[in-house]
């Protein structure tokens, strides 16, 4: 199969799931009002019990983006596993095309809906408070932070998509992604958790993903790292999250071509 | 004539070793180029996994099949650029209009823009789509999803088509204009692959008609030669008890099944009121009498002398 039709299959696959995301009513009002409601439950319910040394919007705003992220990549196990039990896939592999693009359409697709959510959680969070320190540099390093991010768990989503076997597999998925950041330090420091548990905090990938976009978003804030700190934890994010892509996007092209 | 699908004891097995259990078990047919082939047989008769060997998306245990001269399993690549299957689900995409759906087979087809859009039109007029070309697919009625599902498959005009049961679940209506359409496409000069649970169907589109049961052509021939053998219609009869069948049955030469008979009939007045007097003429009360058309189970029964392996679904009756 030549570059040029491989392009052309995927470009064609990445506007089809472009559409089927934006005209999927219940997912895009569930990607607007989900960080609406997870934003002002942390900020007015929990966050004046908190005690994290600066205003809590400033502490939990990165670690809300990267929740609500989650929680749309995590979305892209139903439309996969929906294409793989509907016959669509059956029918694209009846076709001289490179069906697997139709993974790509998705990956691609849940990046972009990742855009739009994290432009309202952060345009919500000005309103309420959250107020950063970031050059326009540093807004495009954590917005690419947060898409590294998104990158591998949607393809550990298209992953999990393309193995269960039934709707409701794969949408308990999704809800075992939101609850990811809440053991990382996007909530609370890791400090304030039982030495057990912060030793799984500390290192899964999501903690250095926080660090990264808090540092730098509202570096020199507590609780946000600064200087060689903040370049430790971006490090560990890069590595992380391309690893994990790495290791997610390949299973889950082989579990496309096994997979029957 | 030239054959354009062949399989040659095709076998293919689900499961792991101990506990596999055969769904075609030498399997062989040929349709001819230009014709029509119907596989018609019951639930779980190894029709769509036969479908799905043909069309590349499943490789045989053993056997060999070829479309338009190219090996399914060795050349895959070259069998799908002449072939568009339908399957037993309608693949299109509930959220995409009608249109946007056939555009994008246009494009995965990868035809210029500019044909994509003369095709799309076409193809819109020829399934009766138009009025519905701008909604999402997801507002369709059955037969509508379905004539948008085999238009799907046309875009390029492939030299052979693979309906796997097209009309299961549309009713009688959308039945026959799906038919129609069908009919057309053959005409057009595409081979059709057929899978159908419904004899009837099999009779109005096919060309050839195979049984498959348990995995295997258990009978095939042209419909017309099917149905002399079975006969056009049955009138079917519930004696009280099973000595009276038995008298019955002799006095008209046919097998009884238990307190029931099936004695195959034109359908013509002459013909049903000779068979009813016959009955009346051995003075056994009969319980109740139908003159019914044939139905897959009769068609088995007929001709293989058992019936169907696998419990098939109530036919409806035929007008
Ligand atoms: N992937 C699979 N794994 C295990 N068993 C399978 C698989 N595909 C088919 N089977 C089994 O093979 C048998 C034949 O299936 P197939 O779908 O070919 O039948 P069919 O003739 O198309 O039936 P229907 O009229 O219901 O569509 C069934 O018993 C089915 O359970
Ligand atoms: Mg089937």
């Amino acid at each position: 199969m030549s570059a040029v039709t491989l392009t052309k299959d995927a470009t064609t696959m990445v506007g089809r799931s472009l559409r089927l995301i934006t005209r999927d009513v219940d997912s895009m009002i569930t990607a607007v009002v989900l960080p609406v409601m997870i934003l002002v439950l942390f900020t007015y319910v929990f966050g004046g019990a908190m005690s994290v040394g600066t205003a809590y919007i400033t502490y939990v705003t990165p670690g809300v983006i990267l929740l609500c992220a989650g929680f749309g990549a995590g979305n892209t196990a139903l439309s996969v596993e929906h294409d793989m039990s509907s016959g669509m896939v059956e029918r694209f592999r009846s076709m001289p095309v490179a069906a697997w693009t139709v993974l790509t359409g998705h990956v691609v697709a849940s990046l972009a809906k990742t855009l739009v959510t994290t432009a309202i959680v952060f345009g919500l969070a000005l309103l309420m408070g959250f107020r950063p320190t970031a050059s326009l540099l540093d807004w495009l390093a954590a917005v690419g932070v947060i898409l590294l991010f998104v990158h591998w768990v949607t393809w550990l989503a298209t992953l999990v998509g393309v193995l269960v076997r039934s709707p409701d597999a794969a949408g308990g998925f999704s809800f075992f992604v939101m609850f990811l950041p809440y053991v990382s330090s996007a909530f609370v420091p890791v400090e304030t958790m039982p030495s057990w548990m912060r030793g799984f905090a500390e290192h899964q990938p999501v903690t250095p993903v926080i660090e990264t976009v808090r540092g730098l978003l509202v570096g020199g804030t507590p609780g946000a790292p600064t200087g060689d700190a903040l370049a430790d934890a971006a490090l560990a994010a890069v590595v992380w999250c391309v690893a994990l892509s790495v290791v997610f996007a390949t299973a889950a092209g082989l579990a496309f071509r096994v997979r029957r | 004539m030239s054959a354009i699908v062949t399989a040659e004891g095709l076998r293919k097995s689900f499961g792991r070793r101990a506990r596999s259990v055969p769904v075609l078990d030498g399997l062989d047919l040929t349709l001819d180029e230009g014709q029509v082939l119907a596989l018609l047989g019951p639930n779980g008769a190894g029709k769509t996994t036969a479908v799905r060997i043909l069309t590349t998306l499943l490789t045989p245990d053993a056997g060999r099949a070829t479309v338009a001269g190219f090996d399914v399993a060795r050349e895959p690549r070259r069998v799908r650029e002449v072939i568009s299957l339908t399957g037993q689900q309608a693949a299109v995409d509930d959220r995409l209009t009608g249109a946007e759906n056939l555009a994008m087979m246009g494009a995965l087809a990868h035809l210029p823009r500019r044909m994509v859009r003369a095709r799309v039109a076409e193809l819109l007029t020829a399934f009766e789509l138009e009025e519905a070309a701008g909604r999402q697919a997801g507002t369709y009625s059955g037969g509508m999803r379905r004539r948008l599902d085999l238009a799907a498959g046309l875009l390029v005009r492939p030299r052979v088509m693979f309906l796997d049961e097209p009309t299961t679940g549309l009713d009688p209506r959308s039945r026959l204009a799906l038919w129609e359409v069908i009919r057309g496409v053959v005409a057009d000069g595409t081979s059709l692959f057929l899978t159908t649970q419904y004899l009837e169907e099999a009779d109005r589109l096919a060309d050839r008609v195979a049984l498959v049961d348990g995995g295997r052509v258990v009978a095939d021939g042209t419909p017309a030669a099917l149905k002399a053998r079975i006969g056009e219609a049955g009138i079917e009869l519930t004696l009280a008890t099973v000595p009276d069948a038995g008298l019955v049955a002799t006095a008209l030469g046919v097998a009884p099944d238990g307190t029931h008979l099936r004695v195959p009939t034109d359908g013509s007045v002459a013909h049903v009121s000779a068979v009813l007097r016959a009955v009346e003429g051995t003075g056994v009360t009969v319980e109740s009498w139908v003159v019914r058309a044939p139905t897959l189970d009769d068609v088995f029964l007929t001709l293989t002398g058992h019936a169907a392996a696998r419990p098939t679904r109530p036919e409806e009756v035929a007008a």
